[in-house]
């Protein structure tokens, strides 16, 4: 019964692909901490904020980076695999 | 078949297709396509906003010039910010990444057009080079020292191995994260904006819903492009920092 076989194979693929997408939350956690964090501490002092803008976007898209490698994971179930 | 099977038959990656511009179906290295075409519009913009902008020198600029001189000072004082007097002269190579970036994210959201970026075939490209300059820049400028940014001095010796290994892995992984991360969230703010598209297909008056929703992601999309185009430069200040600065380990 290959059909039923490959029918199974398609449905892991879909499965893991959702599963995948779960790292995602993770990189959401990661760019909220970063942004709160730079919130609480811009509003405690409004003058060293813009100085540090840079390194604001250097922190979310190391942050957000480790959540795109799952979303290449769920690609590459879905189109490659 | 029933209502939801026709209004859900819209492909969210049916728009990143990649076809001949003058029919055929046959795609070769040298085809003309919509992606060279829209490869070639934005290079035109460029070009056409910085030509036109840097043509009347006027001491009161006017709407082209003063986008195109704040487009200047502002990637000039990241790199000068970022990498320090010794990055200054890789400036005009983020000023081309930056520009060509926003230009291509910009330029896609127009609806109907394509977005090249969404491709990580573009995106790894650009990736590839900034490795390859980093790696390259380095070498010549430290010479052999250029290994030492894997051996983290400041760290205990024994875990110094330990650290070395994962410096390394990093430093490899570099250039997947950067093509991924630019490609990425603009092949998935095009795709979530096709996936509301089609709910507002078969939702009938209900749909007011999903279209404003679209409205929003677009807004949202704005954004994306211009940031996700300052973070691909700003992360090659970064790495090109390592490359040409004193050591900061």
């Amino acid at each position: 019964m290959s059909g039923d076989l490959a029918q199974f194979a398609l449905m892991g693929k879909y499965i893991g692909a959702g599963l995948a997408t779960m790292g995602l939350g993770g990189a959401g956690i990661g760019v909220g901490t970063i942004a709160g964090n730079f919130l609480s501490g811009a509003l405690r002092n409004p003058s060293a904020a813009p100085g540090q803008m840079a390194n604001l976007f250097v922190g979310i898209a190391f942050a957000e980076a480790l959540g795109i490698f799952s979303f290449l994971i769920a690609l590459l179930l879905m189109f490659a695999v | 078949m029933t209502v939801a099977d026709q209004g859900l038959v819209i492909d969210p990656m049916h728009q990143f297709q990649i076809v001949p511009l003058f029919g055929g179906d046959t795609l070769t290295w040298y085809t003309p396509t919509n992606q060279t075409l829209w490869l070639g519009i934005a290079v035109a913009v460029i070009s056409l906003l910085m030509i036109v902008g840097s043509s009347s020198k006027a001491v009161i600029p006017g709407r082209t010039q003063s986008i195109s001189e704040l487009l200047y000072t502002f990637i000039h004082n990241m790199v000068e910010e970022v990498t320090g007097h010794e990055g200054a002269k890789f400036f005009p190579y983020l000023m081309v990444l930056f520009t060509f970036i926003v230009t291509s994210n910009l330029l896609g959201l127009i609806p109907g057009a394509f977005a090249p970026t969404s491709h990580i075939a573009v995106t790894a490209v650009l990736a590839l080079m900034v490795f390859l300059t980093v790696t390259l820049v380095g070498f010549y400028n430290k010479g052999i020292g250029f290994l030492g940014m894997f051996w983290v001095s400041s760290a205990p010796l024994a875990l110094r191995p330990i650290l070395a290994l994962i410096e390394i892995i990093s430093y490899f992984v570099r250039p997947l994260s950067h093509s991924i991360r630019l490609g990425g969230n603009i092949m998935a703010g095009h795709a979530v904006m096709k996936v509301f598209a089609g709910f507002a297909g078969v939702m009938g008056i209900a749909s007011i819903v999903p279209i404003a929703a679209i409205a929003a992601i677009y807004g949202l999309e704005l954004l994306v492009a211009v940031v996700q185009a300052y973070v691909f430069t700003i992360l090659t200040c970064v790495y090109l920092r390592d490359a040409v600065g004193e050591a900061h380990h």
